[in-house]
């Protein structure tokens, strides 16, 4: 299973236990990752302005070139797959804004490329059953909660990943290595997005929701796709609601995958986490004793 | 030749825009005009009778209308020719409405020099065309009723009340409908079953009314008057001719697998009668249920059946019956489960449709009509009502109002408030739209009786616990609602039977774009299919409660009655016709024709119209390579004038 690999910016800053574990886990799984060369800026969010094509330029700049590796492109942040996907289904359906945009960038790109997020090549392609069947260190009982966010999963008829009001693919992933899965209210909720970076009820208030509809019905991690979901559930237990020990870890999915394949700690990347894994991990035995976060 | 033109101004509509004088000037001098005169409204009584006495003064053997669409006054001039004197199929009709006072208003110059080359276009037509009378055809006095819940019942009846045999074909094997399923209906309260056994008794013993349950209609062949219909009965495994329905089968059947009926609230044996007052109360097997018939042990019922009327190599059986008319009545489903994920509609077992909501408060229903809830059995104490659950709804379901949510939503709630007084009902409503007679007194009560109606939407409904949680909004406060309840009942939307696309092939009738079928015009015309004969009743043709739908299906018998009560039909001459001389015996019409009008004959190599079924579409006279097939008064040479009459 071969792969052009889009890693984006935030998995080489304050995501790189997010790529790390994913690459170490999709090589042990077979898949093959080839990062693109010379990859740029994702697009970051993706332009609102519909009349403006000017952002489309980076995004369609990274699929043309990946198109020149192969047919299909992964990724893993949700937002880069989000913008990315989006990108490519403009380049797919609206021929001015891709005749403007080719011109510009001087190709000729139409949009004949798949953009898979990594947990689509998981289920689609190496299957959850094969998937169980590599799991070296069952999760057995781990109550985890899954949260999507909004990037996955919306606008649905261009994204098209999975049903947008009841979305199971992180819980049958999370069943594939042996958790209990916690289901939850808020876990297609907004974490809050970018108002984090004020300071406030207003940025804290959602991520709040979120945390506390997982830990009351008994979640004891939290796992997502998105370096932003990450930062802002898991910023928000700081301080008056750290309650450092007690709070919930929130963690991406690939750090997860990477434990049950039995790899080894340098690869999950902890560190930087405000609620730390390490200590709820190793009570219920899935990492070793020597301390990693 | 002596043709008369008739210019219609037709109030302003078109003489506001034509210079109607001039017109009639222009083709006054047009080769074979005897006469051109225009009056105000040429529809009207003195329009009519000035087209007549114009036919007899001036010795007319052909006549062009210069009016509206021949849709709409055709067959009014084409009369008014005839009882003059001129042959119904040399009135020509010359659309200088529609085509042309209509889209060109702003150009009154141009619209008056298009008036007048239609005209000299119809008149060359009128030239070319024959003198020719209706043709004949014979009617069968039997009427098809497709589907027999309370819309096929009522026509089956009213046509059988008026003398006439009905075939009534039901999918299932028990008549009624979802009509059956219900507890009891708005806006008066009353029990449903109460209201439809003595209809469904009465269709069960009509004389006139040949009852086909378990069946299907597989094809349909012919034309009004004369269709031929073949059925397939499915096996019932059980011989209803010996069978007393005295029930020891069902009772010792040790397969139990969920109700259809129930709507899965309960679990039936596999060879079941659904309900007590099923008509024909006839026991069947389900087949894909029962231990003998998958893996050839058990035969329980076989043994028990004190009249050996178990009969486990039952085949399907292929009726054909030979009909007039068709009344289509195939009713309704609801908007699927797994599309509305946001409520969690089956993965929580406490959230459930309307129709389940009916089952537990009926008497005969699963918890012998009280209200308990699926999950636990227990009386629930708040429950939240959500309408509108994929109607109105563009993004996920469908932009129609399913129209009777509003009022079974708030019988719902009454009914439970009824049976639980100290319970909560809530409704979650978008707008109530209680049209109807006694229906908006009838949700007013609602409200007085404590049923608390919240306007907005709900986003989300969760389980915790063994409750759950139901996340909406009230947008006459402008506040967010967190209702913790005990059950969710959905008002999901109307959508056409399963199987209703397949059938409207087979008919070849027309769907709108969710698969109710077409009525031909949706005021005037509202229970005819567009083709000749078939007819539509109930929801098959759009959502509607049980008053309408009974309506409907009364007309529907009674425009099948006008068809009975003719001796014989007339259908329109202007038919293809094939020149065998030219005729190569190829085939390409046959191939082309939409209507089945056309046949092959294989031992002279020439290609026949069978001129009942010719809709005279000209489809084939323009497939024909050789020019062997003639539109009847449209041949090639009347074209070829037409146009020259136009361009030239």
């Amino acid at each position: 299973m071969g792969y052009s690999y889009f890693p984006g910016c935030t998995l080489r800053a304050k995501a790189r236990g997010f790529e790390s574990s994913a690459l170490a886990s999709a090589r042990v799984l077979g898949i093959h990752l080839e990062e693109l060369a010379n990859w740029q800026c994702c697009g970051a969010t993706f332009p609102l302005q519909v009349d403006n094509s000017f952002p489309l330029v980076s995004p369609a700049r990274t699929l043309a070139s990946a198109r020149r590796m192969g047919e299909r492109l992964v990724t893993l942040c949700s937002a880069c797959y989000n913008v990315l996907k989006r990108t490519n289904h403009v380049m797919r359906t609206d021929a001015d804004r891709r005749d403007k945009v080719n011109a510009f960038i001087e190709e000729d790109y139409r949009g004949d490329l798949e953009v898979v997020h990594f947990l689509e090549v998981l289920r689609d392609d190496l299957g959850f059953d094969a998937l169980a069947r590599s799991v070296k260190v069952p999760l057995s009982g781990l109550a985890a909660a899954p949260y999507y966010g909004c990037l996955l999963l919306r606008p649905a008829d261009e994204l098209a990943f999975d049903d947008p009001e009841a979305p199971h693919i992180l819980e049958d992933f999370l069943s594939a290595l042996g958790c209990r899965v916690v289901d939850h209210p808020y876990k297609i909720e907004c974490c809050g997005s970018y108002v984090a970076l004020e300071p406030g009820e207003l940025a804290s208030g959602p991520s709040r929701m979120v945390v506390e509809s997982a830990r009351a019905r008994g979640a004891r991690v939290i796992v997502t796709s998105c370096p932003l979901c990450q930062y802002n559930l898991d910023v928000s237990q700081q301080g008056a609601h750290g309650r450092n020990g007690a709070g919930v870890p929130v963690i991406y999915f690939t750090q997860l995958l990477a434990i049950a394949l039995g790899l080894p700690e340098d690869v999950l990347g902890f560190e930087g986490h405000v609620i730390s894994p390490g200590p709820l991990l190793r009570s219920i035995g899935a990492m070793g004793s020597e301390a990693t976060a | 030749m002596r043709t008369g033109v008739f210019v219609c101004w037709c109030g302003l509509n078109i003489g506001g825009v034509v210079d109607v004088p001039r017109v009639v000037q222009e083709i006054s001098g047009y080769p074979g005009v005897a006469r051109a005169v225009d009056y105000r409204y040429m529809c009207s009584d003195p329009g009519q009778q000035l087209i007549k006495d114009t036919i007899r003064e001036e010795r007319l053997d052909s006549v062009v209308i210069a009016a509206c669409s021949p849709g709409m006054h055709e067959a009014t001039f084409q009369t008014v020719a005839e009882s003059g004197g001129v042959n119904p199929y040399r009135c020509e009709i010359a659309n200088i409405r529609e085509q042309c006072s209509w889209p060109h208003q702003n150009e009154p110059g141009k619209a008056t020099r298009k008036a007048v080359e239609l005209i000299r276009a119809a008149v060359e037509k009128v030239r070319g065309d024959e003198a020719l009378s209706a043709l004949s055809i014979p009617v069968t006095r039997r009427a098809l009723v497709i589907g027999a819940g309370i819309a096929g019942m009522q026509a089956a009846l009213d046509i059988a009340e008026a003398g006439h045999e009905v075939v009534l074909v039901e999918r299932l094997p028990h008549i009624g409908g979802h009509m059956a399923q219900l507890s009891e209906t708005f806006p008066t309260l009353d029990c449903s079953q109460c209201i439809l056994t003595p209809k469904t008794s009465e269709v069960g013993r009509h004389p006139r009314i040949r009852l086909v349950t378990n069946s299907e209609v597989e094809s349909v062949s012919g034309y009004v008057g004369n269709f031929t219909v073949r059925i397939r009965r499915r096996a019932t495994y059980v011989n209803w001719d010996l069978c007393t329905g005295c029930g020891l089968c069902t009772e010792k059947c040790p397969s139990k697998t969920p109700s259809a009926f129930e709507r899965g609230l309960a679990k039936e044996p596999a060879v079941t009668i659904a309900f007590p007052q099923a008509v024909p109360h006839k026991p069947v097997i389900r087949a894909e249920a029962c231990r003998h018939l998958t893996s050839g042990k058990c035969g329980v019922c076989e043994k028990a059946c004190p009249v050996g009327a178990i009969d486990f190599e039952q085949q399907d059986l292929l009726l054909e019956e030979k009909v007039g008319a068709i009344v289509v009545a195939t009713g309704y489903d609801l908007h699927p489960k797994a599309k509305v994920g946001e409520y969690g509609y089956g993965v929580y077992p406490d959230v459930i449709d309307g129709l389940e909501f009916e089952r537990l408060n009926s008497a005969s229903g699963p918890t012998q009509g009280e209200i308990r809830r699926p999950s636990d059995g227990k009386v629930p104490k708040e429950v939240v009502f959500i309408q509108c659950v994929g109607s109105r709804d563009q993004e996920n379901g469908y932009p129609y109002c399913s129209k009777i949510c509003c009022m079974y939503t708030a019988k719902h709630a009454r009914l439970y408030k009824h049976k639980v007084p100290d319970g909560q009902p809530y409704v979650f409503y978008m707008d109530i739209r209680a049209g109807g007679k006694g229906y908006e007194e009838f949700v007013q009560e609602a409200t007085d009786e404590g049923v608390l109606y919240l306007r907005g939407r709900v986003a989300r409904v969760f389980q915790d616990g063994d409750r759950l949680v139901v996340f909406g909004v009230d947008t006459l406060s402008g506040k967010k609602v967190e209702i913790h309840a005990d059950m969710v009942v959905l008002a999901t939307a109307i959508v056409p039977a399963s199987g209703a696309k397949e059938l409207a092939r087979t008919l070849k009738l027309a769907t709108d774009r969710y698969g109710f079928f077409s009525e031909a015009h949706p005021k005037l015309r509202p229970v005819e299919s567009l083709t000749r004969g078939i007819y539509i009743a109930g929801c098959a043709q759009a959502p509607k409660d049980i008053p309408d739908t009974v309506t409907q299906a009364g007309s529907a018998a009674a425009k099948v009655l006008a068809l009975f009560s003719a001796e014989r039909l007339s259908h329109s001459p202007t038919v293809a016709a094939v020149d065998e001389e030219l005729c190569s015996g190829c085939g390409v019409c046959v191939e082309a024709c939409a209507y089945d009008a056309r046949t092959l004959d294989v031992r002279r190599r020439v290609a026949v119209v069978n001129d009942v079924l010719c809709e005279g579409c000209g489809t084939c006279a323009v497939a024909c390579p050789n020019g062997a097939t003639r539109q009847k008064n449209m041949a090639r040479s009347q074209v070829l004038s037409m146009i020259d009459a136009v361009v030239g």
